[in-house]
């Protein structure tokens, strides 16, 4: 049985597989035990957190963890404060108080581009891909913190630039194999149907191979046949390649599939936080959904 | 059926990503080429190439320049004349004080002082945005305007308050000043401005192009894929200044010979944003035809009644001119909001699929 060190070795994740990575193989499958996974190393952990607009509070005294390897749900009613947190995660909002610890160390303020070069990946609940930009470059630009060559390369974009270019670009083609999006490729993705536009920013902030990937609800408003893709993505993303996975989602149905534990939020505060069959029993978590009778 | 790529085949991701991935293209290119390196210096008149062509590859370049900033960084600017004034003034100076040093090089180092003067301008980006922006890019245009007219030192104390371009020679033939020919001034300029486009294409399409883009489009989850803003607006704000830079170093020296700071004011940081809108944002190839638009397109509604052989005044035929111009802008603007390389774009695509209405992809 694959504790959750293990997985993070996985080619996929982790600043472990440097050297692997021109030669990974994002189909490469790696059997992964679906009913009984455990997990030993604490990715993230969130501390007493709380977070305020003005009077407003959005986040009170929040704590709980993130296992490396894990799928972990957040959900709640609208307004629980849910995407507050992811911003928090991605350094968008400074938490007044709390802390805040990645990979084992605790994490002083940072600025987005700061999370993103630790290893924290993030897709939208509104789509917010580059528009003018072809899927291809779109999740090329997934890749920037990974290419390095300097400005005078890039003038004359031969050699070491081109080089550089080109094997980012292999890597690229995998995530769209994997996504199967090849033939929208050269596409602007502002002319793609929404589901395909949820999809390429799933693809873009999979090259980042991030250690974190924050999902902000990957599928509001798609089909049942399109969340059922997008659920089979995570899925994969999540077993073969080790991804650790912290969603937000209102489908239920997804959440209490895919996910290996679950928080639950309301107005702000933390209200149940574990396996989601112990979630769905939870007697507060019924009533911030269906609301209590007085 | 006329344009399209079937039974090319790409084997490798470089023939892909290539600059020009279709046959076609290359070979429209290569004629264009030789049409400019060969054609035009052989046959064209003097008036030809002084008055038509060499102030088109000018304005090209500020278009370039303007374009990289607006079209591909998103960040507006109207402030492209002092720009252009700033690496006028400072090849002026530095050809003044080092006489010998060949007048090429010092075109291409005035660039950097337009750069690093559009750094400065370029720092309330990372605060405000859109129409905001543009405000304190003016704010450039006329502080500069103003240090043209006021720093003698710009001018080296010149009682006519104007730069004068001094002869400079390359491989014994004055390229500048007022005995240098016009095919000659126009060889340097296009071979300046095919380098700096293809210099360009080539940062736009890599690593640091696209983060330009990235900002452009949406710039919360530019900062999220490890894009610093800071870094990647000023670097546009310097690079596409240094384009500004060389054009209007370019513009004085081997075009109107002599200039006051009038030359670079606001109407000319307009006329060059109106090409970049006309010709397209976020085009290379949109420059050259809005360039084209705004200055050839005038001076050919003005030769009209001359072939023709009709006799009117030359105030009228200015002004309907200008009338016919106007038209246009508006009915090239309503027809395709993106510009003229737009135009093209789809009309590549009409004819890719001819004679069908549309394509399967």
């Amino acid at each position: 049985m694959p504790t959750g060190k293990q997985v993070s070795v996985d080619q996929y994740s982790g600043s472990t597989a440097d050297q692997d990575r021109s030669s990974m193989d994002l189909t490469a499958s790696k059997p992964v035990s679906e009913t009984s996974r455990q997990y030993t190393t604490e990715l993230l952990s969130i501390e007493n957190v709380s977070l305020s607009f003005g009077g407003v509070q959005a986040v009170t005294d929040i704590s709980f963890n993130i296992m490396e390897g894990e799928v972990r749900a957040i959900i709640g009613p609208n307004g629980a404060g849910k995407t507050s947190l992811l911003n928090i995660i991605n350094g968008f909002y400074h938490p007044q108080e709390g802390v805040i610890n990645f990979r084992g160390k605790q994490r002083r303020r940072m600025k987005p581009y700061q999370a993103a070069a630790s290893g924290i990946a993030r897709t939208f609940q509104n789509v917010a891909l580059f528009k003018g930009m072809s899927t291809l470059d779109n999740i090329m630009s997934g890749r920037s913190l990974k290419m390095h060559r300097g400005f005078l390369w890039q003038v004359i974009h031969l050699g070491p630039a081109r080089n550089e270019e080109i094997q980012h670009r292999r890597r690229v083609e995998e995530i769209i194999d994997f996504l199967e999006i090849a033939h929208i490729r050269k596409q602007p993705v502002g002319r793609l149907p929404y589901g395909l536009q949820k999809r390429v920013e799933l693809g873009r902030a999979m090259a980042m191979e991030p250690e974190l990937l924050l999902l902000d609800e990957p599928m509001a408003g798609m089909n049942l046949e399109e969340k059922e893709d997008m659920s089979r993505f995570i899925i994969d993303l999540n077993s073969e390649f080790g991804t650790t996975i912290a969603l937000i989602e209102h489908d239920m149905g997804v959440v209490m599939d895919l996910a290996d534990r679950v928080v639950v939020l309301d107005y702000g505060k933390k209200i149940a936080d574990g396996t989601p069959t112990e979630v769905q029993a939870s007697q507060e978590v019924i009533d911030a959904y269906l609301g209590v009778a007085h | 059926m006329f344009y399209r790529e079937a039974g090319q085949f790409k084997t490798s991701y470089a023939a892909d990503q290539a600059l020009l991935p279709i046959r076609q293209d290359r070979i429209g290119l290569g004629l264009i080429l030789l049409v400019a390196f060969v054609a035009v210096p052989l046959l064209a008149s003097d008036f030809f190439i002084g008055s038509i062509m060499i102030p088109f590859l000018v304005f090209t370049l500020a278009a370039v320049g303007l374009n990289i900033l607006t079209g591909y960084a998103g960040q507006l600017s109207l402030g492209t004349g002092a720009f252009m004034g700033v690496g006028a003034y400072a090849c002026y100076k530095l050809t003044t004080y080092f006489p010998d040093i060949n007048i090429l090089f010092m075109v291409l180092l005035s660039g950097i002082f337009s750069a690093a003067v559009g750094v400065v301008f370029g720092l309330p980006s990372l605060r405000i945005k859109g129409l905001y922006l543009a405000i304190t890019t003016l704010a450039a245009q006329f502080f500069l305007e103003w240090c043209f007219i006021r720093i003698g030192w710009l001018y080296n104390y010149n009682d006519s308050g104007a730069i004068e371009v001094p002869q400079r020679k390359l491989f014994d033939i004055a390229i500048t000043g007022a005995s240098a020919s016009p095919t000659v001034r126009y060889l340097v300029i296009v071979s300046l401005v095919a380098l700096m486009t293809l210099v360009a294409a080539n940062v736009l399409r890599g690593r640091i192009g696209r983060s330009w883009m990235m900002i452009r489009d949406m710039d919360i989850a530019a900062e999220l894929m490890g894009v610093r803003p800071l870094y990647a607006k000023l670097s546009a704000f310097a690079f596409s200044s240094y384009y500004c830079g060389v054009a209007g170093a370019l513009m004085v020296f081997f075009w109107i010979g002599s200039a006051e700071a009038e030359a670079f004011d606001i109407n000319h940081s307009l006329l060059v944003l109106f090409m970049v809108i006309i010709g397209g944002m976020g085009s290379l190839l949109g420059c050259f035809m809005g360039a084209a638009f705004i200055w050839i397109l005038p001076i050919a509604i003005r030769a009209v009644p001359q072939m023709l052989g009709l006799d009117v005044i030359a105030a009228t035929t200015e002004h309907v001119s200008n009338i016919i111009i106007g038209v246009l802008i508006i009915f090239f603007l309503i027809v395709e909001p993106h510009g003229l390389a737009r135009l093209w774009q789809i009309g590549k695509e009409k004819l890719r699929t001819w004679p069908f209405p549309y394509s399967s992809n």
